[in-house]
């Protein structure tokens, strides 16, 4: 199987252990993604909050070049794009969408396109999730047959985020709001999958740059659901939350008083895992919060010594909701 | 699909949104039930919720809709589309509404007077690029923008440099000329339309 690939901005240096350790999986299942050559940023949240056809165009521009370079030849599924950030399949769905919708947009998509001798026929292309490929392409069975070190005892949070099951602008795969396509994938590997009630909550997008406090509740909320659930870790699919949760889950720390230490790993690398691969060859080691603890479990990882918390005053009593409890849960 | 009859009890304001959309939002169809803000994991932080923000619209509210922290607050997480009755394209609409207020040049008065600058300054660097560059993208909106923030970004920005997650370097695409002319048409389609 090969499919036309968009990787984004983020999985070129940011979130690279996501590209390292699909492009390792992919491998293992036989499963090729071709770059689209010269791609350019979706425009995340930002462009579109500044320009109206701009913003259209830069994302078209993008279509163009994979309609033209997924078009059936050398085995590629004609018309296929993977995408695996959530904000790149939702920019790239939703235009693509919009273009067929309305020949106004897309006539005035079109007329900019050809000041870079481009054009786009609105309707060539198919833009699909990383996942949805995945778990519905390839299917549970053929990943199942890959398992050479099962996640055993691991326990898992599957964490989707907002924009791969919302809105489905070019239909559904899954709930839009309680998906379990991930929680099956998991399970397929061997782990314990945890009951995650705010699953598709959202992890607060670019809001730690408008409002830290507005940014670190949304994080925190979704933290606290995976203690309570006792994770040993988050999986995701989407670099900006991986990189929420991560990276500022010690400014909630500071902020709530609370000791959270849950690793955010990519659903790609816990594959590549359970594939017996290596943790360096998945980009396990680039995460804030350390994964080797929990590694440990499954024999994927030496079992370092985790360091302690800092001690901390709380500086804001919880004043939040009560999410639903399960301290008796049956495995 | 709103009458004509209940089209003209709508402000000029409200039009002009309609307008300004990419594509219809039916924001005529609104029924006031608050599904939109019970659904929003900002809602509390808003001003006003997107319900009251639509009536705002309706009644022709400019200043204080333009104003408000609500389209800014706006995480785009998609749950008010999904669950609205109406089938209302609130996201659309609240990008709409930030785009309103920076060519209104409401942007700097708005309550979250630092998101049109993160925004702006992505943009520019997308424009520049083609591609988004975080450490030049921080540096400069942290300098430009909030210059007595930039040391709470700085442990994470080491963080980020330690864990060899940021380039240090723009990743320009090949053909930024070819990027730079559709945009720059674009723009002009985009200006003619709004005159």
């Amino acid at each position: 199987m090969r499919y036309g690939y968009y990787p984004g901005c983020s999985l070129e240096r940011n979130a690279g252990a996501y590209h390292t350790s699909l492009m390792a999986v992919a491998a293992q299942l036989g499963v090729e993604f071709a770059e689209v050559d010269d791609w350019n940023c979706c425009g995340a949240t930002e462009f579109i909050a500044v320009n109206r056809l701009r913003a259209y165009a830069l994302v078209s521009r993008n279509l163009a070049l994979a309609a033209r370079q997924t078009n059936g030849s050398n085995g590629a599924a004609k018309g296929q794009l993977v995408a695996p950030c959530s904000a790149c399949y939702l920019n790239l769905s939703k235009v693509e969408h919009y273009l067929s919708q309305s020949p106004a947009l897309a006539s005035g998509v079109n007329n900019a396109l050809a000041a870079g001798g481009l054009s786009y026929e609105p309707g060539s292309v198919r833009v699909r999730h990383l996942l949805d490929v995945l778990v519905n392409d390839v299917g549970y069975e053929k990943v199942a047959a890959r398992v050479r070190r099962p996640l055993h005892g691991l326990r898992v949070a599957p964490y989707y985020g907002c924009l791969v099951v919302r809105p489905g602008f070019q239909g559904r795969f899954d709930d839009p709001e309680y998906p379990t396509s991930l929680d099956r994938l998991m399970r397929t590997l061997g782990a314990t999958v945890v009951d995650f009630p705010l699953k598709a909550h959202c992890c607060g997008g670019h809001m730690t740059q408008i409002s830290r406090d507005v940014a670190l509740e949304l994080i925190r909320r979704l933290l606290k659901n995976a203690a309570d659930y006792q994770a040993d870790m988050i999986v995701t699919l989407c670099p900006m939350c991986q990189l929420n949760l991560d990276a500022f889950q010690e400014s909630v720390n500071g902020l709530f008083g609370t000791e959270y230490r849950i690793p955010i790993l990519f659903f790609t690398q816990l594959m590549g895992l359970a594939f017996g691969l290596s943790p360096a060859a998945v980009g396990i080691g680039k995460e804030f919060v350390d994964a080797r603890p929990a590694l440990a479990k499954i024999g994927a990882a030496a079992p370092a010594a985790a360091e302690a918390a800092p001690k901390r005053k709380p500086r804001r009593g919880d004043q939040s909701l009560p999410l639903p409890q399960m301290p008796e849960e049956e495995l | 699909m709103a009458t004509s009859a209940s089209l003209s009890r709508t402000s000029d304001f409200f039009r002009e949104v309609v307008a300004e959309a990419p594509v219809d939002p039916h924001l005529e169809a609104c029924l006031q039930c608050g599904t939109c803000g019970g659904s929003c994991p900002s809602g509390p932080d808003m001003d006003h919720t997107p319900r009251a923000l639509f009536a705002m619209i309706a009644a022709g509210m400019r200043d204080a809709v333009l104003r408000s922290n609500t389209p800014w607050y706006c995480v785009s997480c998609y749950y008010c589309m999904e669950r609205c009755p109406q089938e209302i394209r609130i996201t659309d609409v609240m990008y709409t509404l930030k785009r309103m207020a920076i060519k209104a040049g409401y942007s700097a008065q708005t309550t979250a007077p630092k998101a049109p600058g993160f925004a702006q300054t992505f943009v520019d660097h997308v424009e520049n690029y083609g591609r988004s560059f975080e450490l030049g993208l921080i540096t400069r909106y942290y300098l430009s923008h909030r210059p007595l923030d930039a040391l709470k970004m700085a442990p994470l920005g080491m963080g980020l440099l330690k864990r060899k997650r940021l380039d240090l370097s723009p990743r320009p695409i090949r053909q930024i000329d070819q990027l730079k002319a559709i945009l720059d048409r674009a723009r002009e389609i985009d200006a003619a339309h709004s005159t």
